[in-house]
């Protein structure tokens, strides 16, 4: 077989309609979120890659924490 | 200097008729589809975003299920625009002709003209225009007005085709764009007037005509509102013209100090940058747009930072509260903003509201922080001399004048969205 494909990247994506900013996803993934001075989450990591388990674990668990489901994991299409 | 195309005919005493109208510009040529004419003419949305109308059109055109909406955006929630209104009252049915021409061109049902409600009188104008249009055919589509809450925010296009939706004039998050805005599920174009009135020039004499004038990459003419050290003044004039030129025609005599342009969501730029032309190839070196065709000219004898924190304030309270970033963070600016004009605590006050300024930029459903954002760079970078002398502990010793006009921020329980 040829060369293994790349796995896919993956971010974390935050609805800011719905946030409220009740700050669970920072305490769930703060790998990947941090909060701003009002509270309100800035997703630091710009993308993981999708064999990352841990950073996906977090990132899933932000997703699922999240009282307003204001954040969803997004798939970063190769351009 | 000043060349009118869509405002012939300005100033009217009263707006044109339909007769009048078609006395000066003939019927609206019976052609289907005009997306050919707009592509090569060059013609880019005159709302601010300066998108190519003929690409719009054309993405709209490949819609599955079809258009069935043209939404004419005069909203013109801007504070240092009146081009939209002056446009109107000066000829309604050359901007109803344009929305025409483009519902003709995607096949849509209906027209949906947007003026603010607390311009009645516009209302009445538009409303008197849509009466007097000769009777459709069969398969022309309907025209009809309507007028949401006259917001800053209102006329952003994704708060505008919510609003015509749900009757609330809250901008939408839209992750992906280009997205495709709907009202129900068809399919919505959404175009500003005056880009409506140069569609309905371009469907009657052509591309090459439209091209005659301006630069090559912004061709026609752009309707432009002068004010700040001068009573607003509306002219047209050629992209490309020199910033100082369309200054002075509307009686601005000293060299002024420095010029908003765009609009408050805009960038100010240098006096020393006046002679540049009024067009986006001409600006992009010092990070600057045309905008919605909006020119603040600033006097020496007023403080910039001043004047910013003043437009940033009005512009947190017309935010929609929506987002965090914005509904904190451009109240959090205007503070610093006002802590730097007074020269108190300077110092960390600049390094605060450099760092706040990163932080809220790109994290709103719309762009209405990122625009507070570049206004406030650009403040910073234009004023540095002044910043440095408010940062040494020197209160502003043009405290006591304002120039811009800047409208009463209303407080927050009296602001109306539906």
């Amino acid at each position: 077989m040829a060369m293994r494909k790349r796995g896919a990247s993956f971010r974390l994506v935050v609805d800011p309609v719905r946030c409220d900013g009740y700050g669970h996803c920072h305490e769930l993934a703060p790998e990947l979120v941090t909060l701003d001075e009002w509270g309100y989450p800035i997703i630091t990591a710009n993308a993981f890659p999708g064999n990352d388990r841990e950073l996906m674990r977090s990132a899933q668990l932000a997703v699922r924490g999240c009282p307003r489901m204001a954040l969803v994991i997004e798939k970063i299409s190769a351009q | 200097m000043s060349l009118h195309r869509v405002l012939t005919g300005a100033p009217r005493s009263a707006p044109a008729t339909y007769a009048e109208h078609v006395a000066q510009f003939g019927e609206l040529p019976r052609t289907a589809d005009i997306t050919k004419e707009l592509l090569a003419s060059g013609l880019t949305g005159h709302g601010g975003a300066a998108f190519p109308t003929g690409k719009k059109v054309e993405l709209l055109k490949n819609q599955r299920h079809g258009v069935q909406f043209v939404v004419v955006n005069a909203m013109e929630g801007e504070p240092a625009s009146m081009k939209d209104r002056v446009l109107l009252s000066t000829n309604p049915h050359l901007v109803i002709d344009g929305a025409v021409a483009l519902a003709n061109t995607l096949d849509a049902d209906q027209v949906i003209i947007c003026v603010p409600r607390d311009r009645p009188q516009l209302a009445a104008i538009v409303q008197r225009a849509i009466e007097e249009r000769p009777s459709r055919a069969r398969r022309d589509a309907r025209i009809e007005l309507q007028t949401p809450p006259g917001r800053y925010v209102a006329g952003e296009e994704s708060a505008l085709v919510h609003w015509l939706n749900d009757k609330e004039t809250l901008p939408q998050y839209r992750p992906t764009r280009p997205a495709i805005l709907t009202i129900g599920r068809s399919a919505t174009l959404v175009d500003n007037a005056e880009t409506c009135a140069h569609v309905a020039l371009i469907a009657r004499y052509g591309a090459p005509w439209f091209r005659q004038v301006g630069t090559a990459n912004r061709p026609g003419t752009a309707v432009v509102t002068v004010s700040g050290a001068v009573k607003p003044a509306v002219t047209e004039v050629p992209y490309g013209t020199p910033i100082i030129d369309i200054a002075r025609e509307c009686g601005v005599t000293n060299p002024p100090q420095a010029f908003l342009l765009a609009g408050f969501g805009g960038v100010w730029i240098d006096g020393a940058e006046a002679h540049r032309g009024f067009d986006d190839d001409s600006l992009r070196p010092i990070k600057a747009t045309t905008g919605a065709g909006i020119v603040v000219a600033l006097p020496l004898n007023a403080c910039g930072i001043r004047e910013t924190a003043r437009i940033v304030r009005w512009m947190a309270g017309e935010s929609a509260r929506q987002c965090g970033p914005c509904a904190f963070g451009l109240p959090a600016l205007a503070d610093d903003l006002e802590l730097l004009a007074s020269g108190r605590r300077a110092e960390q006050t600049l390094s605060r509201l450099q760092s706040r300024a990163s932080v809220i930029e790109g994290r709103g459903a719309c762009r209405h922080p990122d625009g507070v954002v570049r206004l406030v760079r650009s403040a910073l970078e234009v004023f540095a001399a002044d910043v440095v002398r408010h940062a040494n502990g020197n209160p502003c010793v043009h405290a006591q004048s304002t120039v811009v006009h800047v409208p009463a921020t209303q407080r927050e329980e009296e602001l109306e969205w539906q």
